[in-house]
């Protein structure tokens, strides 16, 4: 693991992939943070030998598969009883096209 | 004064002895009138009256059947209970009442459980001390010292429990911990069983591959009876396991191999939280354990880093679906998709879970991923083979919970992000691992409690019960 460095451009092009604006003193706050919790993650470099299969999962799982064939779920009302922007039985959302 | 077990509340309440309409009502009182403690985010009264009287009627009705019958039980705000605020401790979560329950809750619910509330946490269990909690959120104040935390990320849960002069349980959630760390500082007993063991369905989760759901109680046997309702497969988890706990009460620890972790009983451990685990050690050794210490130097020094990069790369993915549309938080609808969402995201989340979604987003970048989220995967896999060879020789490993007791507010505000999840050092390798684990009191240092963990092997949960039940039985 080459130690990244993480200036305020690779900041804003992190938050603006995650959606985030970050205000100028987050910025600040975050820089150093970041820099310090990665330099210290970069200790597994130090692991001899890493040559293991990945572990997606602490546990060996099986694929699990189920009848292709319609359940129960949700209804309209259901689905959209926690939204605040709807139309006609729909979610409202902003605009896609101007 | 000694509260009723569940399985004796249980049984009584059958009988019709106690009026859980009358019961519930009181405790709801002691709930509110303990607000300042922040141990909930919010009280199910409704839910929790409306379940008693319905019990009531069974009982007349000559119907009365469930291990937790009448029970009062709290749920970790990040399990999500059908027509109560479920919020995971996050402002982005204002407002989102599910319209279903967690498979654990209705499980909980068939076995006659009465919902009494949401308790507080760490948002979306971000954190070691309940402290980074949802923006307009509290911490909870530790029951034995209100100046100290509760430990988090379950701190509410174990706030109450400790709190409780009345017969509770708790559903608690541990990512890396979040069980244990607050079972040892407000002294109570913390299940965390294995990964898979309990369903995950309705769990707002923080990173799918390490979330855990279990339980706590006053005691070993309250803990472990929830644990065991809650248990079993669930086909609406694809990572459910096909198995169910079932728990034979006994208390034994004779010829039982333990190991001690030499790792967890040196350099940052707090030496009168060593002496203290060192004590409950030889207890076990008295009651016919074979104690020796093993080293596990790999988990000692990576587990921190690759459990921190794994669970920020996961909790970042999982936190992307919150964007104002469909639940929680909103906006006034402006500007273009991108804009909204960064807006209602920007403004609702809080600071460590801005921190954890911009560290987990960078580690899974174009360019970065290899040399940090897939590196800490292979890490994992090493981490856990060094636990699957310890386990050859012993049958539970043993280690003080924290390295601390449980600190004050002041002092947590000190520390830097990295000193806060350095804090984890004792519970993250067998969360990473998804190796199931206890944490019960073993003493009092200042007169705060000092939790000792035990881990087995994956779903020997039964043995942890077992070597659990002698240290409780001697204190």
């Amino acid at each position: 693991m080459a130690k990244a460095k993480i200036d305020k451009e690779l900041l804003l092009r992190v938050a603006a992939n995650a959606r985030l604006n970050l205000a100028e003193p987050e910025i600040k706050k975050f820089l150093p943070q970041m820099q310090a919790i990665l330099d210290a993650f970069s200790m597994l470099d130090e692991i001899p030998d890493l040559k293991e299969e990945p572990s997606f999962q602490p546990i060996q799982l099986k694929n699990v598969f189920r009848e292709d064939k319609a359940e129960k779920c949700l209804s309209q009302e259901q689905a959209l009883s926690n939204t605040k922007h709807s139309k006609r039985g729909y979610f409202l959302g902003p605009k896609v096209v101007e | 004064m000694k509260t009723q077990s569940v399985s004796e509340f249980a049984a009584q309440a059958k009988t019709g002895n106690i009026d859980l309409e009358e019961n519930t009502h009181k405790i709801l009182d002691k709930i509110l009138k303990a607000e300042n403690c922040n141990f909930f985010n919010s009280v199910s009264k409704d839910l929790a009256l409306h379940q008693a009287r319905e019990l009531k009627a069974k009982i007349k009705a000559g119907k009365q059947v469930g291990r937790l019958f009448g029970v009062p039980v709290s749920v970790k705000d990040c399990i999500c209970v059908k027509g109560v605020e479920s919020r995971a401790g996050s402002k982005i979560l204002e407002g989102y009442f599910p319209t279903f329950d967690a498979t654990v809750v209705l499980k909980a619910k068939a076995e006659g459980a009465i919902i009494i509330g949401k308790t507080s946490q760490d948002e979306f269990g971000f954190g070691t001390f309940s402290t980074n909690t949802g923006l307009g959120f509290k911490a909870p104040r530790n029951p034995l010292d209100s100046e100290r935390s509760c430990g988090g990320s379950s701190g509410g849960s174990a706030g109450i429990t400790a709190f409780a002069d009345f017969t509770h349980v708790s559903i608690a959630e541990s990512t890396g911990g979040s069980i244990a760390c607050p079972a040892s500082f407000c002294g109570v007993a913390g299940f965390t069983p294995t990964y898979g063991l309990v369903s995950r369905f309705g769990l707002i989760d923080y990173a799918n591959s390490l979330d855990k759901i279990g339980s706590m109680g006053k005691t070993v046997a309250d803990s472990a009876l929830l644990l065991e309702t809650i248990s079993g497969h669930d086909e609406k988890d694809s990572t459910s396991l096909n198995e169910k706990i079932s728990f034979s009460p006994e208390a034994s620890a004779k010829g039982m191999k333990i190991g001690v972790i030499k790792e967890f009983f040196g350099e940052g451990i707090n030496p009168d939280v060593s002496k203290i685990a060192w004590a409950s050690i030889k207890k076990l050794e008295k009651s016919g354990a074979k104690i020796r210490e093993i080293s596990l130097p790999l988990n000692a020094k990576y587990a921190i880093p690759a459990y921190y990069l794994i669970a920020m790369a996961e909790s970042s993915t999982n936190l992307a679906k919150y964007c104002g549309m469909r639940y929680g938080a909103h906006e006034n609808l402006s500007g273009s998709f991108n804009e909204y969402f960064s807006k209602v995201r920007s403004n609702n989340f809080g600071e460590e879970a801005k921190r954890r979604i911009l560290l987990g987003t960078f580690a899974r970048m174009s360019g970065f991923r290899d040399a940090y989220y897939l590196r800490a995967m292979k890490a994992r896999t090493k981490l856990i083979n060094e636990f699957k060879l310890a386990f050859k020789e012993f049958d539970v490993l043993v280690n003080p919970t924290m390295p601390v007791i449980a600190p004050k507010f002041f002092e947590i505000e000190k520390l830097s992000p990295i000193e806060q999840y350095a804090m984890d050092l004792c519970t993250v390798p067998s969360n990473i691992a998804g190796l199931p684990h206890i944490s019960i009191n073993a003493g009092f240092s200042q007169k705060m409690p000092v939790g000792i963990m035990l881990t087995a092997g994956h779903l020997k949960e039964q043995i942890l019960f077992k070597v659990a039940s002698v240290l409780e039985e001697s204190q």
